[in-house]
């Protein structure tokens, strides 16, 4: 197949190129050559201070050998894994599609609230949600001690992951719950009356009319949030990966051991292996789509 | 579009990797494409700026000095040059952050070729910047002539030590410092513990702790363990218990492994936390070393392990960080003991730690003789009398120290009874890595491991940091 037979906008070969050459050379200066360069620091002993700092050696393999024999990299592999399955693919999903649900059919004012109530935790920045959350899970007069009568019960050391897979998913499900509205908007009402018409509850219209409009929603939503949650830095701001790596997911784990134990070279070999995991997860979304249609 | 050289698409990589993994962007940027300055560098320039940079800020970290820099460094500096005929215009970049991250800030700054003019630094980060290239000797920053400065003569070697690097000198050193054992005298009143308490061995710690536990509310015992206290571990826990275990953690070429004096160390906090004489919450919270200050400025730790800086600036009744009103009746300190008596290092029964920083050349400096200048001035007598303002500390300078010392009785005790019994750290590039190592196992009897288990990947970690099993000593 050639260019020529589908070129739809008539443009032509070379000022089809002159359209696209910005394009390509932003995503080479911006993703290719950083993408590349983190291949090649991941092949060295390349630290942030010391004399590899200067001269940095060409190590192979090892820092990804070691990476895999390395229990605390695993450790945070499965955290990691647990995070986008607690917070994302289950958490925000259902919590969002629950709200878009269920917030059809209310009145505009309370509509109207709950979506920004939700919308806040989504947009404030980082570090001062941070703050209001330790200042909520503390164990020394916390919010949610004084509501459950449990003084003492330090939540971020006692129960750390559980504790950034609640405060992600109340963080991100602003967005599924807009996308999910949005696409409840497209589901056409009359088959969701032929279907009430014909005695089918609550759980049957969902899985036979509700879903199959929405499943592109779904999974696109599900692409995205996973993404953004095997990426998210922010579990750093409330345990700092602690206690003893007990919630140190992927990204919290490349900083603590690149930047704040100086070894960037092994911080890029992990980083590397990060890419890889966010295209395979983003392959498999893509598959699941085109086979959709 | 603007074409790319290699340098910049390396530092806009090491951008883009450390913001998005820093998050709060570490600051990488390049901002001056020159390779290096000459000492003699706009040497006449008329129109100067400088920046200061220290992990402190108005109202939170090292207050005082923070202070210090608004309101003395900078109005004193600038008027001193207005007279000459030089405007200079000195800005301070506070942090008020832990060391590490301030650190990892430091190194990215001078990576890129950027931050503050004058950076105060740990005396312990001296050897791995150097080597990295990140930091030059004073002589080559500002020239040959740094070494007539006036205050050379005035600060002894040992201090001199924590500027330098393999017998060269980097900056101009802070002062000194020594750790030793606070204690709450009301809750030992309370315990029916003396009010002139000193232990004698580690033993003679547990069983104060024993005492204190049976008050309600009291954590008896703290002394730094886990990897969230970084550092502060290693000086203030580890590395004074190793000293009075009897070894140094580096000596004779070998750094200590396995060692019979490691898990020595490890079992003695292992008792503390299988007792119930230490709050586990304290060691593994991010933000634990802060809540343990606290604790002990309401009155709710008995024994506390740490340097003076921790009387100075942290329970401060005017202006520490945990200010503690009834500082100076309640509290009382005491010589870390040894394991047993002469079991310490050199046969001695008392032990301390001690560091200190200093004021250091950033290399990429545009005004070399101008920074060198303000650094003079910051290590001048009159500069470090303005940050005393009345308070003592034990500075860098002998003719400071003989003024200021004898007024207070805790610094008069640091400096004359605890200074002579201490220990340094070893000034090599690698140590960090090694304190790293002992902080993961703190952190590992703090979760509940064995001191065996600990101990072993302790000492697998040394290894590999340290580059062999021929540097490492494990017996």
């Amino acid at each position: 197949m050639t260019v020529t037979s589908v070129d739809a906008a008539g443009l032509g070969r070379r000022r089809a190129m002159g359209l696209v050459t910005p394009a390509l050379l932003l995503v080479t200066a911006f993703l290719v050559v950083p993408a590349v360069w983190t291949v090649y620091l991941g092949m060295t002993d390349y630290r942030l201070t010391g004399i590899q700092a200067a001269n940095p050696q060409f190590v192979g393999l090892d820092n990804y050998r070691a990476a895999l024999a390395d229990p605390d990299f695993r450790n945070s592999l499965w955290l990691t894994l647990l995070f986008v399955l607690g917070s994302a693919v289950v958490g925000q999903t259902v919590a969002g599609f629950a709200l878009a649900w269920t917030l059809r059919g209310v009145p505009r004012l309370v509509r109207g609230v709950v979506e920004t109530l939700v919308l806040l935790a989504w947009i404030l920045p980082s570090s001062i949600v941070a703050f209001l959350w330790v200042a909520y899970l503390s164990g020394d007069g916390g919010t949610l001690n004084a509501l459950l009568h449990t003084t003492g019960t330090d939540w971020l050391l006692e129960h750390p992951m559980a504790s950034i897979i609640v405060f992600n998913t109340w963080r991100g499900t602003a967005f599924s719950m807009l996308l999910f509205s949005a696409a409840l908007g497209a589901v056409p009402p009359s088959q969701l009356e032929s279907a009430r018409l014909a005695g089918a509850g609550t759980f049957a219209q969902l899985r036979d009319v509700v879903l199959p409009h929405i499943r592109g929603h779904v999974l696109t939503n599900t692409l995205l949030i996973s993404l953004w949650t095997f990426n998210d830095f922010s579990p750093y701001l409330l345990t700092a990966g602690g206690p003893n790596h007990a919630s140190e997911t992927l990204p919290v784990f490349i900083y603590n051991k690149a930047l704040y134990g100086g070894q960037l070279g092994y911080g890029s070999a992990i980083s590397f292996i990060m890419l890889v995991i966010n295209l395979v997860i983003a392959l498999f979304y893509v598959r699941l789509l085109r086979e959709r249609r | 579009m603007r074409t790319i050289s290699t340098h910049g698409v390396r530092t806009r990589v090491l951008a883009v990797v450390a913001t998005s993994l820093a998050l709060v962007g570490a600051a990488a940027c390049d901002r001056s494409s020159s390779t290096g300055t000459s000492p003699s560098q706009n040497a006449g320039a008329k129109d100067v700026t400088l920046t200061i940079t220290s992990n402190s800020i108005a109202g939170g970290k090292n207050a005082d000095e923070a202070d210090w820099y608004a309101k003395y460094v900078i109005p004193t500096f600038t008027k001193q040059q207005k007279a000459k005929g030089v405007n200079v215009t000195v800005t301070f970049q506070p942090s008020g952050v832990d060391d590490e991250q301030y650190k990892t800030k430091v190194a990215l700054d001078l990576k890129s070729r950027a931050g503050a003019d004058i950076m105060a630094l740990d005396g312990i980060w001296v050897g791995e910047f150097a080597q990295a290239g990140y930091l030059k000797p004073l002589t080559d920053v500002a020239g040959p002539s740094v070494t007539s400065w006036e205050g050379w003569s005035q600060i002894p070697k040992a201090v001199q030590a924590n500027a330098s690097f393999e017998d060269k000198t980097y900056g101009i050193p802070a002062g000194t410092d020594g750790r030793v054992l606070y204690f709450n005298k009301k809750l030992f009143a309370q315990a029916g513990l003396p009010a002139d308490w000193q232990p004698k061995s580690w033993q003679d710690i547990i069983d104060a702790g024993m005492k204190l536990k049976a008050i309600s509310g009291v954590n008896p015992i703290q002394i730094n363990a886990g990897t969230a206290m970084g550092e502060a571990t290693t000086m203030q826990g580890v590395l004074p218990l190793l000293v009075g275990a009897g070894s140094e953690i580096y000596s004779g070429g070998k750094w200590q492994g396995d060692t019979k004096a490691v898990r020595d160390v490890l079992t003695f906090y292992k008792t503390l936390l299988d007792q119930g004489l230490e709050n586990k919450n304290f060691q593994q919270a991010a933000k634990g070393r802060d809540q343990s200050f606290a604790a002990f400025a309401a009155g709710k730790v008995g024994i506390l392990l740490e340097g003076d800086y921790f009387w100075r600036s942290v329970i401060n009744p005017d202006n520490g960080d945990a200010p503690m009103a009834s500082r100076n009746s309640d509290v009382g300190w005491a010589f870390i003991p040894a394991r047993e008596p002469g079991s310490g290092v050199g046969g001695s029964n008392d032990v301390s730690m001690s560091g200190g920083g200093g004021y250091f050349l950033n290399p990429n400096t545009k005004y070399p003789q101008q920074a060198w200048e303000l650094l003079q001035f910051i290590g001048s007598p009159d500069a470090i009398n303005a940050l005393l303002h009345g308070s003592a500390k034990i500075t860098a300078r002998q003719d400071v120290n003989e003024k200021v010392l004898s007024s207070d009785p805790f610094l008069s005790f640091v400096s004359q009874k605890v200074l002579p019994v201490t220990h340094y750290r070893p000034g090599l590039a690698v140590y960090p890595q090694v304190s790293q190592a002992l902080q993961q196992a703190t952190a590992d009897i703090v979760s509940g491991k064995s001191v065996d288990e600990a101990a072993k990947a302790y000492g697998a970690a040394v290894e590999k940091a340290v580059g062999g099993a021929d540097k490492v000593s494990s017996s």
